[in-house]
């Protein structure tokens, strides 16, 4: 019920944007958010811009992930060496 | 450039959250996802076979077909016999059984019900067709509530005079502590993403404080649903549970303050009904008295049959985490998804239909 879509913008006319989803289009009203701009990600939910998807925590969410990892495989490599557990 | 998707999908990196999960703690540990869409999302992807035996995820009551009382589908099919309505609705609705019928069945006994895709279509209808009262009965969480306040909005500025709305709005947090008063034990929520789009993170500020849980706001993708769990193992391993959010492409603390505003202008909350857990106080959302010219329930009076509940149905004890589908007898016995006989099977994002269609 809650499913939502992250689509990009494509053309604004007034309150109303054409965006698409993998190559398909919809229409989205814009009346919940401001400030939105042809080319932005915005989430889509019963013909609504619900929210705008923000590319740096996008980003940062993925780096994440890759930062967590480096980290845990530098603790594992420092457990070996030392003997001692660290969490 | 990033396109939201694929990037969260990549398997290499989801089985290395595993491997991560199963290093963070060797607690047993129990956490409820309380979004239909992360119920799906979690047996379409697998995620329990990649979690250690000592971390369970249980489904919870976030699936608003399947906490809807069973007279609002009993009042929506009164209102489509009636031959000067016009029943708007979501797909979601249209298989859910009333008491003795279904949307559905009424429309195929004649009855002018019609799947929209957006409140905005249904208002273009009420347009087209002046003579008629266009119906939508309005159910879903925080996510979906903005756009029927939206409707309700718009229908007043162009003086649409003919859309009503039945409400069944709710509010999550009333359901996620009263869940936690009756005593199912979990040790955190990993908290539905779109709704906090629209609430932000103030709405689960008590849960960590009050009820010592965690609460990690989870985005829908494999690595999110995976990273959500590792965030919340690392906050019970660490006795440290708070509200967190993973899905931070999407969600900020403030939520959406616009969508927020056009929900409190609309809608005023009230004591609602829920499947499993009863009234809960000030769980549901009716309109204001400014918009009551548009309450079907107010405005146009029905008779509504008695309400008559499905024994041996386990749907309520299920979205409270109670019991597993498997645990109920009628699972894939009597009630399957093509001869449903709970909300929690006609649902596609009910616990009892993932559980049917993915089999994990």
């Amino acid at each position: 019920m809650c499913l939502s879509i992250p689509a990009r913008i494509d053309s604004i006319e007034g309150d109303m944007a054409t965006v698409s989803v993998g190559g398909v289009t919809y229409q989205a009203n814009l009346q919940l958010l401001d400030d939105v701009q042809t080319g932005d990600y915005i989430l889509l939910h019963t013909g609504f811009a619900i929210q705008k998807l923000d590319p740096e925590e996008a980003l940062e969410t993925l780096q994440t992930f890759e930062d967590f990892d480096a980290l845990n495989r530098q603790m594992d490599e420092e457990e070996k060496k030392s003997g001692e557990r660290i969490i | 450039m990033i396109r939201y998707i694929d990037e969260y999908r990549n398997k290499e990196m989801v089985l290395r959250l595993a491997g991560q999960i199963r290093e963070a703690t060797s607690r047993s540990l129990r956490f409820m996802e309380v979004c239909g869409g992360h119920t799906m999302a979690i047996h379409k992807f697998g995620i329990p076979s990649l979690l250690p035996g000592n971390i369970r995820l249980l489904s919870g009551p976030g699936c608003p077909v399947c906490v809807t009382d069973r007279k609002f589908i009993d009042q929506a099919v009164s209102y489509a016999r009636r031959s000067d309505v016009i029943i708007t609705t979501y797909g979601d609705l249209i298989r859910v059984p009333g008491s003795s019928s279904t949307l559905d069945a009424e429309k195929s006994k004649g009855s002018d019900i019609r799947i929209i895709y957006s409140i905005l279509d249904a208002l273009a209808i009420a347009k087209q067709n002046p003579g008629k009262k266009i119906i939508f009965p309005g159910i879903g969480f925080e996510t979906t509530t903005p756009p029927s306040a939206a409707g309700i909005l718009k229908a007043r500025e162009e003086g649409i005079t003919n859309f009503y709305l039945l409400s069944s709005h709710k509010v999550m947090p009333p359901a996620m502590e009263a869940l936690i008063d009756e005593g199912v034990e979990i040790d955190g929520y990993i908290a539905p993403g779109h709704v906090s789009t629209i609430t932000g993170t103030s709405i689960y500020r008590d849960i960590p404080g009050k009820f010592g849980l965690g609460c990690v706001i989870s985005g829908f993708e494999p690595l999110d649903l995976m990273q959500s769990i590792l965030m919340l193992a690392l906050q019970m391993e660490r006795g440290e549970p708070k509200v967190e959010i993973q899905y931070r492409r999407a969600v900020r603390p403030e939520g959406n303050p616009k969508a927020l505003e056009m929900i409190r202008k609309v809608f005023e909350p009230r004591d609602d009904w829920w499947r499993g857990l009863g009234i809960l106080k000030s769980s549901g959302l009716g309109l204001r008295e400014e918009y009551s010219d548009m309450d079907a329930e107010k405005t146009i009076p029905v008779e509504v049959e008695k309400t008559r509940e499905d024994k041996g149905c386990r749907c309520g004890d299920i979205l409270k985490g109670l019991a597993t589908p498997g645990e109920c007898k009628l699972f894939d016995r009597v009630c399957t998804p093509l001869n449903p006989v709970g909300a929690c099977m006609v649902s596609n994002e009910g616990a009892c239909h993932a559980w049917y269609r993915y089999r994990t």
